[in-house]
Order: C-alpha cells, then structure tokens, then sequence
C-alpha cells in the first residue's frame, strides 16, 4: 500500500524539495521515496520544518504552557503557518522496467506527488548499490550521514540485513579505497 | 562475493573455455610487473594471503599463453597509504570484512618461469617464458596437471623426489638428465643432506642409467644408516638392491664390529702416494709450503714407485740431515715432513707396497654395472685420510675413464658408463686453494667431457671454490642460514635474488629448493620419506637376496 508522502516543490537535476502534506510528517533521513511517471527514485537527505511565510519566523510561544502539547492546542494556526520539507537526492529511475542507478534525463516535475517505497521496492531497488557513488558524491555537507543513514535504513527491508550491510560496506570500501578514515567513519556509523 | 559479476570474471571465463587444461583454485589477478622482476598478483578477496606460501606454484592465464610460476614474495598492499595510521576498530567484524580485500589487500609476486603448452597433451613441452601475461590475467594455484606437464611423471620413468609446497602432486626428476652434469648438496648440518643423498642414490642405482662411487666418509650409505631424530636404523644401498652394490672398506674391523660382511677390503701402498697427494693434504697436515714441495724432490731422486718407502727409511735411520743437503731442501722442512708423512702412513689400511690395484678392482665393478661403496670405519673421522684415499682414487679411475673416452672417440672400444662420484665434505677438497690441484676441481670442470661427474655434499658451499661451484649443474638446497653460503649456493642462478628469500625460509627437515640443469625451474621440494613405503617401492619388495637369507639364517640360528 503506497503512502503518498507529498508534493515536488522544487526540482532539480540531483535533487528536489517536496512539501510535506501534514506538519512533522516527512519521512526518516536517508529513507528510499520515489516518485510516479516517472519512476524516480530518491533518498531523503535533509528535512526542515519552517514558517511559509519566510519573513514571518516563528516565536517561542510556551512559557506559560505546562506541556509542548499544550502549546499547539491553544494556537491552532500554527499548523497553517509552519510547514515540512524534505530534500530528495535522486539516486536512480526505472526506464521501461528496468532500473538505472544514474540521474534521470530529466528532473520530477514540478507537483509530482512523493511516495514511500514498500519493502519490495526497497529491496528491487537496492539489489545494485551503484546509489551509493551518488550519494557520496552528492555535494551535501552530510552525505556521510545521508549514505550510513540510507544503508541503515534499507538493510531493515532486507531478508538477510547483516549480509546486505557487508555488501554495502564492500561497495563503500571500493569507492572510498583512496579515503580510508572517512571510509572507517562511515562503517562505524552502519555496522550493526 | 559482490553483488554484481565483476566483467573481468566474464572475460576470463571466456578465456578459460578457450583452453582445455583445468585450472587449480583460484588466486587473484595480475596488476602489476615486469619480466625481470616478475609479475605481481592482486588477491581476490576471499583468498586469504595466510594460505599462500613463498615456493608456492602459480599457473597464470593470459590471453594468449599460460604462465608457469613460482611465488617468491608475498606483501599487504592498501590503496590508501593512509590507512596504516588509521584507527581501524579491529573488533568490528563488518569493518574488518569491508576493508579486506578492497582498500586492504594481499599482494603476490609471481616470477614466471615458463610457458605451458595451451593444450595439455601436446607434444610441445613447456618453453621457457621470455614475456609476462597481460593485465588483468587471472592467476591460479597450479593444479595437477600443470605440475606434471613441467616436471614430467613418474610414468615417463622419472624419479619421484618428493612434492612441492603444499601440494600432494608427485614431483619427478629425470635422473637420466641430473648425472649428466655435476650436483651438489648443500645444507647445514642436520637438515636432512644425507637422507636426501641416499635418495638420490638409491634413484641412481634403480634407474641404471650410471654407475655410482661413493665415498662414505660414515659408513652411512653401504649397508645401513641411522635416523638420529627418530633413533632407528634405515637400510642403505646394500641392503636394497644386494648384488648391484659392492661395498669396499678401509676399516675390516670396523666392518667386523658391525656384524657385516664387505666385498672388498681396501690396502694402500706407499707406491701409490704421490707428491701431488701430499699437495693436498697439506692443510690437513699442518705442513708448510716448502716441506710440501722436497715430495717432488723425493720423486726425483727414488723415482715414482719407491720414494716415500725409501724417504720414510732413511728416516728411520737417522739420515735426514744428509738427505736434506742432498737434496739442498731446508732440514727442518724434509724433517716435518717426514714426522707428518709417518704417522699418516701408520693406519692400518697403508701397506709398504701393494700389488693390489684397488683403482682397478673398483673400475672392474663399476664398468659391470654396479656401484661401489667405500666405507671409512673409524677412518671417516680423519679427515686427511679421507682427503688422500678418496683422491688417490679417484685420480686413477679418472685417468683409466679418460682412456677409455679416448679409446672409445678412436673408435675402438665402447663408450664408459656414467660415473657419479660421491663426496662428502667438499669444500676440504675443493676450496680455492687446493680445487685447482685436486682431482676432484678436475673433474667437477671438465664435466661432463669424459662421463665422470660428482655428487658434492656439504654444509659450507662458501668454502668451494666459486670455478668449481658454477659447474655444479643441479643443487639440492637444504636449510642454510649463513649469508656466505646462500650466496655461494645461488651464485650463477638467475633470480637468485628471489630464490634467496625462498631458500632462508626452507623448513629445517625434509624440504629443499631443487633448481638447476635436471629441472625446469626452481622448486621448494618436501622430499619423500626414506622408509618403509620407499623400500617397497624398489624391486624386490625392499629386501635383496642377500638380505632375506640373512634374515633367515638369523631366525634359525
């Protein structure tokens, strides 16, 4: 059952931002999402939750509030001023069946809705891990994050997680051969 | 292993489809190298460098031709040289098992040393490689097949030596090949020189192809020898082959002692001396230059047959100092020499005058196919006597080999067998001071010319005379530590610089590196037992005629 996520904001090559339906709704860091005709797939690399109104910032609002429950009970509007964002690196897309760990020839429109992926497709997906070069290489200041955050996440999808996670640290010391400690600071961030 | 087949993999399987021969397990590919230093082989990732051993045969694959190698180093790489600084946390199993075999690797220099044949079978042997295989070819532990299709089998009628490192494939040397060219064994004491000796003696005696004179410095070759670490006695030539060994002693008693029965036994007599022998026992007899040379003086003055009887008389009647002004030789010179010439010439096996030609009855035996033992006794512990009687010897039988020779190019008589003559303690007879005058330098140099050759056993090969040394063709090197005498046993070889890392790392029992003119290419050899399961193997079920009814006699005495 698929769970629509949200909605293509922005758009880019590597990367997009979709906006999140509900407040505090965005999917988990490095979490495989996907995208429908086309199929493109993606892994959450950072989510913000901020005002719509950017020259509006959002102000404190508790000191008399006995819990952070409270707070959004006695100002219903906050959950229309505020909103959730997640930015997606694309890592591959399914061209007539068949799946392609390179970047799309075109970006997500524009209102694409977002969906989570089911086990299986995490699964179908991640069967090669050639993601994990693009992740890397993704300019993201925490990309070591985002790549250890993706392995983590995945492996839950799989039958066998220890082995998939070998096999992820395997691709990872191939692609990192030339950059062991931050090879090594990634490993200790996905071994079990 | 990776989730994805690797295209090299596909080549190769492409490739290995090509040839026929199976390959062994799989090692890793080749990156790197050159002919001269060899080529270096990247471990795949579930080989663990633990199981590769230097001597280790390596069968590479490359497009066009298949390699025969040899392992001759074995090394960690790392693509980043980082990572040696890097805090690797070593408890991690997943860390552990990412980083081998990708950043961290084992590497393996593989010296090529032929080229197969691309079909196994073929009637093209394996040529020496003059090229290295591309990159990326893959690389194999040698299977079976390879091995045999180098060093030929024991069908072929070649002699199982033993088997390479690790590996249970018979290892065979072409006998008929080895005593064409001189040998040598070396090895510090206790490595197993003299099992490994009495080995190839006893392929020598089997395959019939040269006769063999041995010169048993401890009586360990004729009837039987003792195994020191497992405390039992072994059987020697004598008692496995009866009737094609004659054995000769220096020493009846000792022979007697020992409850067994000689062919032979050896007199010497003062006219076969010569004042070359005293030459050369001159370090062994502590004599100076200028006594050495009134031999000569001696010679002239009482002729060849006579002139140490006649020398040793005068002596004894106190007539040295009129000799000596004579002969105008320096008086405390003839003097030392006749002090050292007399107590040598008191051993028992020295008779006045001996009618008996012992060269010409050992000759006899030897031009009838057999092959003759000459036990020391309790001689084998002095060494000028050693020295003198084995040169005495062999002076003569040389001389009646290169008239036969001679006779046999003139076409008048037949060709002499092939003769291997045995000595133990080489570099006394063979250093570089006296390797020019001792029979024995004559013969390891001119070879093969007149169908004598030698088998040298020795601890110190740095003490043999570098001339003498290079003419050696096959060596057998057991165990040697000393730097001098890795040198000396190397010196000539091509790679040795690769070979010496392997020869120092040679186990101190059993195991020796092989290389020379009767093989192919260098070869770490676990050589087989001597014992049981090797007696059986000889005709006759271990035990000569001989052996049987002594046996017998002993049960019904």
């Amino acid at each position: 059952m698929k769970r629509r996520l949200g909605e293509v904001v922005v758009s880019s090559s590597t990367s997009f931002v979709a906006q999140c339906y509900q407040l505090e709704m965005a999917p988990a860091l490095g979490e495989l999402v996907r995208t429908d005709l086309p199929e493109i797939y993606g892994v959450v690399g950072t989510v913000t939750t901020e005002p719509l109104d950017s020259a509006r910032p959002v102000l404190a609002r508790g000191e008399a509030a006995v819990s952070e429950g409270d707070i959004i009970r006695d100002n219903p509007q906050l959950s229309r001023l505020l909103t959730s964002r997640f930015e997606v690196f694309i890592a591959g897309y399914v061209d007539k069946n068949v799946t392609r760990q390179y970047l799309p020839p075109r970006p997500p429109r524009v209102h694409s809705f977002i969906y989570s992926c089911s086990a299986d497709e995490v699964v179908e997906f991640t069967r090669h891990l050639d993601l994990l070069r693009l992740l890397l290489n993704s300019g993201a200041s925490h990309s070591d994050e985002i790549v250890s955050a993706c392995i983590r996440q995945a492996a839950a999808s799989h039958d066998q997680p220890k082995y998939f996670i070998s096999q992820a640290c395997r691709t990872l010391a191939v692609e990192l051969s030339a950059d062991v400690p931050r090879l090594n600071s990634i490993l200790r961030r996905i071994s079990p | 292993m990776t989730l994805f087949d690797h295209p090299i993999g596909d080549a190769n399987e492409m490739a290995n489809g090509k040839f026929a021969a199976r390959q062994g397990q799989p090692l890793g590919m080749v990156v790197d190298g050159s002919v001269t230093n060899g080529v270096e082989v990247r471990l795949d990732s579930d080989v663990s460098v633990e199981r590769i051993k230097v001597g280790t045969f390596v069968t590479l694959q490359g497009s066009n031709n298949r390699f025969f190698g040899v392992v001759t180093d074995i090394a960690l790489g790392s693509t980043d040289p980082r990572m040696k600084y890097a805090s690797i946390p070593t408890d991690d199993v997943f860390v552990i098992q990412a980083l081998q075999g990708t950043v961290a690797f084992g590497m393996v220099s593989v010296l090529p040393q032929l080229t197969l044949p691309d079909v196994l079978g073929d009637e093209q042997g394996p040529a020496a490689a003059k090229s290295i295989p591309d990159h990326f070819s893959r690389a194999y532990i040698s299977s079976q097949e390879d091995v045999e299709t180098v060093f030929g089998s024991e069908k072929d009628g070649n002699f199982w030596l033993g088997s390479p490192l690790d590996m249970e494939t018979k290892l065979c040397l072409d006998l008929g090949e080895l005593v064409k060219r001189s040998m040598g064994v070396f090895g510090k004491s206790g490595t197993g020189k003299t099992f490994l000796t009495r080995l190839l003696l006893a392929g020598i005696v089997q395959n019939a192809q040269a006769s063999s004179l041995i010169f048993d410095m401890h009586s360990e070759y004729g009837w039987q020898g003792q195994d020191a670490d497992k405390g039992v006695n072994v059987k020697g030539l004598k008692q496995l082959f009866g009737a094609k060994v004659s054995t000769f002693t220096l020493d009846d008693d000792h022979s007697r002692r020992r409850g067994l029965s000689t062919d032979e036994t050896v007199k010497l007599g003062l006219n076969h001396i010569e004042p070359e022998d005293v030459e050369l026992l001159r370090e062994s007899l502590n004599l100076s230059d200028v006594a050495a040379s009134c031999a000569y003086n001696l010679r002239e003055k009482y002729g060849e047959e006579s002139w140490l009887k006649e020398f040793l008389d005068s002596g004894r009647n106190g007539s040295l100092l009129e000799l000596a002004d004579e002969l105008q030789v320096n008086p405390g010179a003839l003097r030392a020499l006749y002090n050292r010439m007399g107590r040598f010439t008191r051993h028992g096996f020295m008779v006045e005058h001996s009618r008996v030609d012992t060269a010409a009855l050992m000759i006899e035996h030897l031009e009838r196919g057999q092959h003759v033992v000459l036990e020391f006794g309790r001689y084998g512990d002095d060494e000028a006597a050693y020295i003198l009687v084995s040169n005495l010897l062999t002076r003569r039988i040389h001389r009646k080999y290169v008239e036969a020779k001679e006779t046999a190019m003139g076409g008048a008589g037949k060709e002499p067998r092939p003769l291997v003559i045995v000595i133990e303690e080489a570099h006394k007879f063979l250093n570089s001071s006296v390797a020019s005058q001792t029979i024995f330098g004559i013969i390891a140099r001119e070879l093969r010319k007149y169908n004598v050759t030698l088998m040298v056993i020795d601890q110190r090969p740095s003490g043999i005379d570098s001339e003498v040394l290079s003419q050696v063709g096959t060596r057998f090197s057991c165990l040697l530590d000393n730097e001098r005498d890795i040198d000396a046993v190397l010196s000539g070889t091509s790679g040795s610089r690769a070979l010496r890392s392997v020869l120092s790392r040679l186990e101190s029992k059993q195991q020796a590196l092989v290389f020379g003119h009767a093989l192919p290419l260098p070869v770490v050899v676990r050589i087989r037992d001597y014992g049981t399961s090797f007696y059986e193997t000889i005709e006759g079920g271990g035990d000569s005629e001989e052996e049987k009814k002594r046996k017998v006699d002993e049960l019904f005495r």
